[in-house]
C-alpha cells in the first residue's frame, strides 16, 4: 500500500485515493480541427513505463482534490507530489 | 508425568500444570508451555502426518514455522475447524482436539500409501504427460478423480462463529522478530524515544534465547538476561510487544501486515476477545530480525519419522524439556549439529555417531564433542535409512576423493539429526523488494540493498552468533563461532533411491534433475513443473537445496540460477483476519430511503439496487408478483400511483458558470433554458457512449438541480469534479451531492393533479401555469418543496422533492389524498413496465457502454450548433458514423402471450447455422397490462430500417418469431402527459 502525501492533507494511505492514470494529457480541441488520429491518441493511447510515471490521483476519501504524483512503477517510490496545474517536476 | 521422553528438569514448560489433549482420538498429557509438537514428542510420538503425493509417513522435522510435515487440523467445535496448522506452532491447552491429515483410515495405516509403490510411475510432470489423451476424458474422468485426491486438510463446515478485528498502527520503528537481534534493535529504538512495535510469531518473545544453553550475556544466563530485557521494554509506554503475531506481508512504503492470534491458545477464551487481529502497520523504519531456518540435508530416505533438524531437536530439549529419542545419529554439515549432540548427550541421550560429510571440522564445538568422547566420522554421509513408521537404522558410507561413496555400515538409531547450516529468513526483505546477495561461505542468500527504509539484523542478515545480534555494548561469553553449511544433494551410489528436497510436496532430487533433462532451465519453470516450494510452507526448508541441485546439475553457479520469488503470506493467514468485521450485515452498507419504513409496513417486496433497498412491488393478500404489477400498472394508467424515487442521484450545480459547465458536459443545450424549466439531459463519456441520463431543472440563472440514475450518482459527481478541477479550472461553480437531502415522491397518473392540489401551496398546478418539464418551488403538505412536472410513465406526473427528514410525513399526506382517488403505491417493477411501454430507456439496461445517443433514437437531444461537449468528437469517429449500428427498436412476439427472455439474441433466420453473428439482443421485456400482451425493447443492427420485418429469438424450445416495431408502444402522441 502506497503512502501518498496529499498536497492538502499530508501523508495518507493509498486506500484513501483513486488513481486516474497518466497525467499531462491535454484534451484536444476544438472537434472540427481535431483529426481522428489525434482524438484516438487522446482516448486510447497511454504510456506504460517501467520506472518513472507521472499520474493523476484523487484524494477521494479526504479533501476530494485531484493532484499529480511522480511514481516509480518498479519500486513504488513516490518521487514527487505536485499540483494538477503545475508543470512537471524535475525528477528522473 | 507428561510423557516418557520428558526430562525431569529444565525447559520453559510448567511440569506442575499438566494439560490433557487428544490427537487422532487418543488422549495425551502435556505441560503448560508445550506446543502440540513438543507434547507429542514428549510422549514418544514422531509420526504426525502423511505426505501429499506419496502418502509417506512423516514425522516432526522442525520446531517452528518452517515445519513441512506435521500439519494438523484443530477442532474447536462447530464452524471452528482450522486445517493445515503446523503442530510446531499450535500451543496446547486443556481439551485441545487435534487430528492428522491426508490419511485414510489412519495415520499408521493409510490406503493411499499405495501411491508410494507406484512412485517410479509418477515422476515430476506426471499429470501433464499422462492426462493428455483422449481429450474428452479430461472433464469426465481425469479431472474429477484428480480433484478428489487433491487438497490438503479439509475445509471447515458451517459459518465461522468467531470474531476478527483489524487495527491500524503507526510507529517510528517496527521490529519483526523478538530474538536477540530484535530485542537489541527495539531497545535502541526505545532509547531514542521512538514509538516501537516489537512483534514475534511465537507464544513468548526471545527467539533463540529461549533455548540458549551455553552463552552468558552480561554475566547472566540467556533466559535471565532475556527476562530483564523484556521487563525493561515492557515498562516503556511507547513500546508495544506483540507475541503470537506473524508479520506475513511487506508492502510498499513500509506498510507491514501482522496477524495476531489472540485466543486460540486458551482453553476458555474471553468471549469479548476476537479470535485474531489483523494489524496494518505503517512504520518509518522496519527492522527485520527474522532469524534463520536450519537446512535439512538431502540424502536417500531422508524423510522417515524420527529424522529431524539438529537444532530443532536441541530446542525441544532446552526449551520444552523433551528428549527426541533414545539413540541418535547426527549428520552434521555444520558445527551447530555438534552443539546439539553435546546438549542431547548431556541430557542422557546416546549419540550413536556423528557423521560429517566435510573432510575436517576443527571448530570449537566439534573439538568439544570429540573431547567429550562422542564418536565422529569425517568425510562420511548417510546413504539410506530403514524403518516404516520410525527410523531404526541408518546406513553410513565414506565419501571418497572422487566424490563416490563406498563401504556401508549399519548404525541403529531411533533418531537421525541433520544440519546443513542456516538459511537466513529473507522473506520479508525480499517482499520489500530488497535485493539478495549470495554468500558462498554460508551457501545462502543474504539481504542486499532495499528501496525502503528497512534493514535486516542478526541471523537473517547472515550475521550469526549472539555477539553480532546483541552488539558490542553487550558482553557475551561462550558463544563460539560455528562454521559449515551445505546446500544441494549429498553424494550416494543408489540411483533408484529417493532423496527428498521438498517434504510437503514430495519433490525429490531426481525430480529436479529430470526437469532439467526435459529442458527446463529457468528456476521459476523448474519450480512450477516439479512443484518444489509450492506447498503451504513455500519451500522454507527446500528452496536453497533445490536451487543448489539445479545449479550443480546444469553446471551453473547458484546466483546464476537465481531465486524464486518470496510471496506473501509468510505463513498462511485465515480468511477471517482479512475479512475482519466485513461480513454479514456489515459486509456492505445498506441504504434505505426516508419512506422505507412505510413500505415495510405495507408489506412491500424489496430489491437491491446497488446498496439501496427499493420497493419492487406492493402485493396485496393472495397476489403474486405478476398480479401485483398488473394491478399497479393498470391503476397508474387509469387513476394514479405514487412511487418512492428518493434513490435518484441529485447534484446541486451552483455558480456563475453553472450553465456553461453543463453545456460543456452534457450533450444538450442549457444556456437558453429558462429558470423554472427542465430538460432531459444525456451524459456521454469522451468515447461518445451514453453513461448517464436524468432530468435537470434550472431554478435560477446560477442554480441547477441535476438528477442522475440511482446507480450513477457517485460516478457522475466524480466525473463533474474531475472536469471542474482538471479541464476547466477557470469555471466558477460549486458541486454538492444532495441525493440524501431530498426525498422524492413521484405522483403519476390522470389523477395526479387532483391528488396534489389540496396539499400544495404557492404553486399553480394548472396545465397552463405549470407545463410539462417545468419546476416550481413552494410547499407541499406544509413542507418546503421543489416540484417537478415530469413523467417517466407517460402519464401526467409530478415529482415532489422535500427535505429527507419530512419525506415520510409528506408521503403519508400524499397517500391519504391518493387513496381518495383509489390510487396505488407502486414499486420499481411497475415503474419499469410503464416506462418500457413508452420506450423510455434505462441507462445500463438499454445501454451497455457501447451505445451512442443516435442508437437510442435520442439524437434530437444533442444541442444544435454546440461546438463541443464531452464525447462530441467521438460521435464523428468513422466506426460510429458507419452504417449497421445497433439501434433501439420495439419487438412484438408473434404469440402475444410469450414474454421474451431479456438478453435473448436476435437473428434474421429461424435456424441460423452455428457461427451466425446475432443482429442484436433483447434489452427489456415485460408483460404489458396496458396493451394486454407482451412487449420488448431490443438493440438490433439497422433496427430503424427493419420496422415491419420478422426476426427470430432462438431459444432452447425453438426460435420465437418477433415483429420489429418502433420502441413506443403506448400513446405515441403523448396525449396522456397533460392528464
Amino acid at each position: 500500500m502506497l503512502l501518498i502525501a496529499c498536497p492538502h492533507c499530508g501523508p495518507r494511505d493509498e486506500a484513501e485515493f483513486v488513481c486516474g492514470g497518466q497525467t499531462h494529457i491535454a484534451r484536444p480541441g476544438p472537434p472540427e480541427t481535431t483529426s481522428d488520429a489525434q482524438w484516438a491518441r487522446y482516448l486510447f493511447e497511454r504510456d506504460n513505463p517501467k520506472g518513472l510515471h507521472l499520474e493523476r490521483w484523487l484524494h477521494r476519501h479526504g479533501c476530494g482534490q485531484w493532484f499529480n504524483v511522480a511514481r516509480d512503477t518498479l519500486t513504488h517510490e513516490v518521487k514527487a507530489v505536485y499540483g494538477l496545474l503545475d508543470t512537471r517536476p524535475d525528477v528522473t | 508425568m507428561t510423557g516418557a521422553f520428558r526430562t525431569t528438569t529444565g525447559g520453559r514448560i510448567d511440569r506442575a500444570r499438566p494439560l490433557s489433549f487428544r490427537f487422532d482420538g487418543r488422549a495425551f498429557t502435556g505441560c503448560a508451555g508445550d506446543t502440540l509438537a513438543s507434547a507429542l514428542l514428549a510422549n514418544g510420538v514422531h509420526l504426525a502426518g502423511r505426505s501429499f503425493k506419496y502418502h509417506r509417513p512423516r514425522g516432526i522435522l522442525a520446531a517452528g514455522a518452517e515445519e513441512p510435515n506435521a500439519l494438523v487440523g484443530i477442532d474447536r467445535g462447530p464452524g471452528r475447524y482450522a486445517p493445515n496448522l503446523r503442530a510446531t506452532q499450535v500451543e496446547i491447552h486443556d481439551g485441545l482436539v487435534a487430528e492428522s491429515q491426508n490419511r485414510t483410515p489412519s495415520l499408521r495405516f493409510d490406503i493411499a500409501a499405495l501411491a508410494d509403490f507406484a512412485a517410479p510411475l509418477i515422476p515430476a510432470g506426471f499429470y501433464y504427460k499422462t492426462f493428455m489423451q483422449p481429450a474428452g476424458w479430461w472433464a469426465k474422468l481425469y479431472e474429477p478423480r484428480i480433484r478428489a485426491a487433491a487438497g490438503l486438510g479439509r475445509a471447515p463446515r458451517g459459518a465461522d462463529p468467531d470474531r476478527y478485528t483489524q487495527r491500524y498502527a503507526h510507529c517510528e520503528t517496527l521490529v519483526v522478530g523478538a530474538g536477540p537481534a530484535g530485542i537489541a534493535a527495539a531497545r535502541a529504538a526505545a532509547a531514542r524515544g521512538d514509538r516501537v512495535i516489537l512483534c514475534d510469531e511465537q507464544a513468548e518473545p526471545g527467539g533463540s534465547l529461549l533455548a540458549e544453553t551455553r552463552a552468558r550475556i552480561d554475566g547472566l544466563c540467556a533466559q535471565d538476561w532475556l527476562a530483564a530485557a523484556l521487563a525493561e521494554l515492557a515498562a516503556e509506554p511507547r513500546v508495544t510487544i506483540l507475541p503470537r503475531t506473524t508479520a506475513f506481508g511487506y508492502f510498499a512504503q513500509n506498510f507491514v501486515a501482522l496477524a495476531e492470534r489472540v485466543t486460540d491458545h486458551l482453553a476458555v477464551p474471553d468471549p469479548n476477545l476476537p479470535r485474531e487481529r489483523l494489524w496494518q502497520v505503517r512504520a518509518r523504519e522496519v527492522v527485520l530480525a527474522t532469524g534463520a531456518i536450519e537446512r535439512p540435508l538431502v540424502f536417500p530416505e531422508n524423510d522417515r519419522p524420527g529424522i529431524m533438524l539438529a537444532d530443532s531437536a536441541r530446542t525441544y530439549l532446552a526449551r520444552y524439556g523433551v528428549k527426541p529419542g533414545c539413540r541418535a545419529l547426527v549428520l552434521a554439515a555444520h558445527d551447530d549439529a555438534y552443539g546439539a549432540a553435546l546438549d542431547l548427550a548431556a541430557a542422557g541421550m546416546e549419540i550413536a555417531l556423528i557423521v560429517d560429510p566435510r573432510p575436517a571440522a576443527d571448530g570449537e564445538l566439534p573439538r568439544r564433542a570429540m573431547a567429550a568422547g562422542l564418536p565422529v566420522r569425517m568425510s562420511a554421509t548417510v546413504v539410506g535409512t530403514r524403518g516404516r513408521l520410525r527410523v531404526h537404522e541408518a546406513h553410513v558410507g565414506t565419501i571418497g576423493a572422487d566424490g563416490g561413496v563406498r563401504g556401508v555400515d549399519v548404525v541403529s538409531c531411533d533418531t537421525l539429526l541433520m544440519s546443513g547450516g542456516w538459511t537466513p529468513s529473507v522473506h520479508l526483505h525480499s517482499q520489500a523488494r530488497g535485493k539478495l546477495a549470495f554468500r558462498a561461505d554460508l551457501q545462502a542468500f543474504v539481504p542486499g540493498a532495499t528501496p525502503q527504509a528497512c534493514r535486516s539484523v542478526g541471523a537473517c542478515a547472515g550475521e550469526f552468533g549472539l555477539q553480532a545480534a546483541l552488539g558490542p555494548a553487550t558482553r557475551v561469553e561462550d558463544d563460539p563461532v560455528r562454521e559449515g553449511g551445505f546446500a544441494g544433494a549429498l553424494p550416494h551410489d543408489r540411483p533408484r533411491a529417493r532423496a527428498f528436497v521438498d517434504f510437503q510436496n514430495d519433490v525429490t532430487a531426481k525430480d529436479l534433475t529430470l526437469a532439467l533433462r526435459e529442458g527446463f532451465r529457468s528456476i521459476e519453470h523448474v519450480k512450477r513443473y516439479t512443484t518444489n516450494g509450492m506447498a503451504t510452507d513455500q519451500g522454507k526448508t527446500s528452496n536453497i537445496n533445490a536451487l543448489a541441485i539445479v545449479a550443480a546439475a546444469s553446471g551453473r553457479a547458484i546466483p546464476e540460477v537465481g531465486l524464486t520469488s518470496f510471496r506473501q503470506p509468510y505463513t498462511p493467514v485465515t480468511f477471517g483476519a482479512f475479512a475482519g468485521t466485513s461480513r454479514g450485515e456489515l459486509f456492505d452498507p445498506v441504504r434505505t430511503t426516508p419512506i422505507h419504513g412505510w413500505a415495510v409496513a405495507q408489506g412491500a417486496i424489496f430489491e437491491d439496487v446497488g446498496q439501496w433497498k427499493r420497493a419492487h412491488h406492493f402485493p396485496r393478500p393472495g397476489e403474486d408478483m405478476h398480479a401485483a404489477v398488473r394491478r399497479e400498472c393498470a391503476a397508474v394508467r387509469a387513476r394514479a400511483g405514487i412511487f418512492d424515487a428518493s434513490t435518484l442521484g441529485k447534484i446541486e450545480v451552483v455558480g456563475r458558470d453553472a450553465a456553461e459547465f453543463l453545456e460543456r458536459l452534457y450533450v444538450n443545450s442549457w444556456k437558453k433554458l429558462e429558470p423554472g424549466r427542465c430538460r432531459y439531459g444525456i451524459l456521454l463519456n469522451e468515447a461518445g457512449f451514453v453513461i448517464d441520463d436524468g432530468v435537470i431543472g434550472r431554478l435560477a440563472p446560477d442554480r441547477f438541480h441535476v438528477t442522475t440514475t440511482t446507480g450513477g450518482a457517485a460516478r457522475v459527481l466524480s466525473m463533474m469534479e474531475d472536469y471542474v478541477q482538471t479541464e476547466w479550472p477557470d469555471l466558477q461553480i460549486w458541486l454538492t451531492s444532495t441525493t440524501e437531502q431530498w426525498a422524492v415522491i413521484a405522483v403519476q397518473g390522470p389523477k395526479a393533479r387532483e391528488i396534489l392540489a389540496p396539499l400544495t401551496e404557492g404553486i399553480d398546478l394548472s396545465r397552463d401555469a405549470f407545463a410539462h418539464m417545468a419546476v416550481r418551488e413552494g410547499r407541499v403538505a406544509g413542507v418546503p418543496a421543489r416540484l417537478f412536472r415530469v413523467s417517466f410513465t407517460g402519464e401526467l406526473g409530478f415529482e415532489v422533492n422535500v427535505p429527507a427528514g419530512q419525506g415520510r410525513a409528506v408521503w403519508e399526506a400524499i397517500w391519504e389524498q391518493a387513496r381518495r382517488h383509489d390510487a396505488v403505491a407502486y414499486g420499481t417493477e411497475t415503474m419499469h413496465v410503464l416506462r418500457a411501454e413508452k420506450g423510455y430507456i434505462i441507462v445500463g439496461q438499454e445501454t451497455d457502454g457501447t451505445v451512442v445517443p443516435d442508437d437510442l433514437g435520442l439524437g434530437w437531444a444533442i444541442g444544435k450548433g454546440k461546438r463541443d461537449f464531452v464525447g462530441k468528437r467521438s460521435l464523428s469517429r468513422p466506426d460510429i458514423a458507419a452504417p449497421g449500428r445497433k439501434q433501439l427498436v420495439g419487438l412484438l412476439s408473434a404469440d402475444p402471450g410469450h414474454v421474451l427472455d431479456e438478453g435473448a439474441q436476435i437473428v434474421a433466420m429461424r435456424d441460423p447455422p452455428p457461427g451466425t453473428p446475432a443482429l442484436g439482443h433483447v434489452t427489456s421485456s415485460y408483460w404489458s397490462a396496458t396493451l394486454g400482451r407482451s412487449i420488448a425493447l431490443a438493440l438490433v443492427a439497422d433496427g430503424r430500417a427493419r420496422h415491419g420485418q420478422t426476426l427470430f429469438a432462438p431459444m432452447p424450445g425453438g426460435a420465437v418469431p418477433v415483429a420489429v416495431t418502433g420502441p413506443v408502444f403506448h400513446d405515441p402522441e403523448g396525449r396522456s402527459l397533460d392528464g
